[in-house]
């Protein structure tokens, strides 16, 4: 049986931590996500999640905090992106070029370490269920630090993602902006690693907000759909997992790929009423 | 109520003072020694060939593009990069369709956008920019995404958005290339309309000066490295051109229109000239 919902009572107090985790990670991902899609920026979500996963592994082989290493890792990788692709073609060939050497320099540190193999996998595909309370402070600190300073430059963010060109003439500082974005996108997807694993980032920072903007075109709702997209997956991911007995991951990502797909259907079927009354005006 | 104010914090100074600027790449200047004032309210059309620097000028008065040698002030201040007291018209492009803005936002963007902190909208805001939706003609677009505006009413809204912080100086980037004839007319006719009612002097790049010839104070004539400024019954003769281009350039006038002929001879021989050299 896939999912058996009995003990369900008893294992929901286990997880409150998870829960807290993920409705922050959701908002996180989904407001961030925003910006990650009108900069264009998905491929350096997954780049920056793989070296991410190397710093992660590296602490954990010589004993570090494997938070501490993941964020040092993003950070690495942010700065890395923000120095050398400043112009959007070169980003796309940077990412490239370190994510295969950090993915390659993740896997060398996971062979050679000797601990429970658990931790091994968590890194790649997502730990959510383990979390411990530790991890639980650090993510929150996180999470609710890139909150704050996103709201805060969201207006100049927005206006220097959007119309680059005008915002540039208004005296918008587009590059620090630029930049700023990339170290809280590192500092984002490094608490997103703890939970999802690297390899599942991009369902939490990316698909949300692809969602939403499949289905609105406002600025005021198409965060707070993506917002709701994302907590929808983390959450619900979790509560099916708890079910279904399963590894908490692949119900995060299959939440969030079916709001997803939801999202095109109704983006055609927007299009098909919006032309339907098109016809009806002419004949009337 | 609005107006006083700006009348007030307006200076009688120059809006812009370029002075002796050259820019150029490889020792070719693109315009060298360039003198101009910028009086209030003036509208100046910059006008020449592609490559001949119009839009580098527009990018150094931006601080994008550094000069070889001279100064740029902005009432007074050398400029930096970009300013609140610009207000700037980019050419007709159209925004991609998942472009998460609706028309109206682009106007708040004008108003609000360089602003930090909570990105709540004030109710003065708000209103600031109903006002200059009236303004525009542009309540019926306003909630449209501007992924769904044509070249025309986006260009609308690029004008409302350049205006509605109440610039001292507005820098129009060829704002009325892709567009119909009809349409040219029509914004053109706004631009004018909305300077004179913010009282800013504007900088208006252009390889056509017709759609503008009624309200253009003075030219900015740039050709071949070097620069013509006065106004366009100065400018725009047959032997002031013909010296700029170093080459027999006709301009002659139909029904209050000026057709320049000749320019594409002159301007390609020098083309050939630099790729020789």
């Amino acid at each position: 049986m896939i999912f058996d919902f009995s003990d369900y009572d008893k294992l929901l107090p286990l997880v409150t931590n998870s829960l807290i985790a993920a409705a922050l990670l959701g908002l996180m991902g989904g407001l961030i996500g925003i910006f990650v899609m009108t900069r264009d920026s998905s491929f350096a979500v997954h780049g920056i999640s793989e070296i991410s996963f190397a710093g992660a592994a590296v602490a954990l082989l010589v004993g570090l905090d494997v938070v501490l290493g993941s964020v040092i890792g993003s950070a690495v990788a942010a700065i890395l992106i923000g120095i050398l692709g400043t112009r959007a073609k070169d980003r796309n060939s940077i990412i490239a070029v370190l994510m295969p050497f950090g993915l390659g320099i993740g896997i060398l540190a996971l062979s050679l370490y000797e601990g429970r193999t658990s931790n091994k996998f968590g890194l790649l595909t997502g730990q959510i269920i383990a979390i411990d309370s530790p991890s639980l402070f650090w993510l929150t600190g996180i999470s609710i630090f890139v909150i704050l300073v996103l709201v805060t430059i969201w207006r100049p963010l927005q206006f220097a993602s959007l119309d680059t060109e005008v915002a540039k003439a208004r005296g918008v500082a587009t590059g620090k902006l630029g930049f700023g974005f990339l170290l809280l996108l590192g500092l984002a997807v490094a608490a997103s690693v703890q939970v999802v694993g690297a390899l599942l980032v991009l369902s939490l920072l990316v698909t949300p907000a692809a969602a939403a903007l499949r289905v609105t075109s406002s600025p005021k709702l198409a965060p707070l759909l993506s917002v709701s997209f994302a907590m929808t997956s983390a959450i619900g991911g979790i509560l099916l997992a708890l079910g279904g007995g399963l590894p908490v991951s692949p119900y995060i990502t299959s939440v969030s790929f079916f709001i997803y797909l939801v999202a095109r259907v109704v983006e055609v079927m927007k299009k098909r009423s919006a032309k339907a009354s098109v016809t009806k005006g002419l004949k009337a | 109520m609005t107006k006083e104010v700006v009348t007030i914090s307006k200076s009688n100074g120059p809006v812009l003072r370029i002075s002796k600027a050259t820019l150029g790449y490889d020792e070719r200047p693109l315009w060298s020694n360039l003198d101009l004032e910028v009086a209030q309210g003036e509208f100046i059309a910059i006008i020449g060939a592609n490559g001949s620097g119009k839009t580098s000028l527009l990018r150094s008065i931006l601080g994008q593009e550094k000069l070889n040698s001279g100064k740029i002030f902005l009432n007074e201040k050398p400029v930096s990069h970009g300013s609140r007291k610009i207000g700037y018209i980019p050419q007709s492009r159209t925004l991609d369709a998942h472009t998460p803005l609706l028309a109206r936002d682009l106007l708040t963007m004008g108003l609000n956008g360089h602003r930090y902190g909570v990105p709540f909208t004030s109710r003065k805001d708000k209103s600031r920019v109903e006002h200059i939706l009236g303004c525009i003609d542009g309540h019926e677009l306003a909630n449209l995404p501007v992924g769904q505006l044509s070249g025309g009413q986006l260009q609308r809204f690029r004008v409302g958005q350049a205006v509605i912080d109440e610039p001292d100086l507005i820098l129009a980037d060829e704002p009325l290339s892709a567009l119909d004839l009809a349409q040219q007319g029509i914004l053109a006719d706004l631009i004018d309309r909305e300077r004179k009612d913010h009282s800013a002097a504007v900088l208006f790049v252009t390889h056509d000066v017709n759609p503008v010839l009624d309200m253009v104070d003075r030219v900015l004539y740039l050709a071949n490295g070097q620069f013509k400024i006065g106004t366009p019954d100065e400018v725009m003769r047959s032997d002031v051109l013909s010296e700029l281009y170093g080459a027999q350039v006709d301009v002659v006038r139909n029904q209050g229109r000026i057709v320049i002929l000749g320019t594409h001879g002159a301007d390609h021989e020098h083309h050939d000239h630099e790729e020789w050299k």
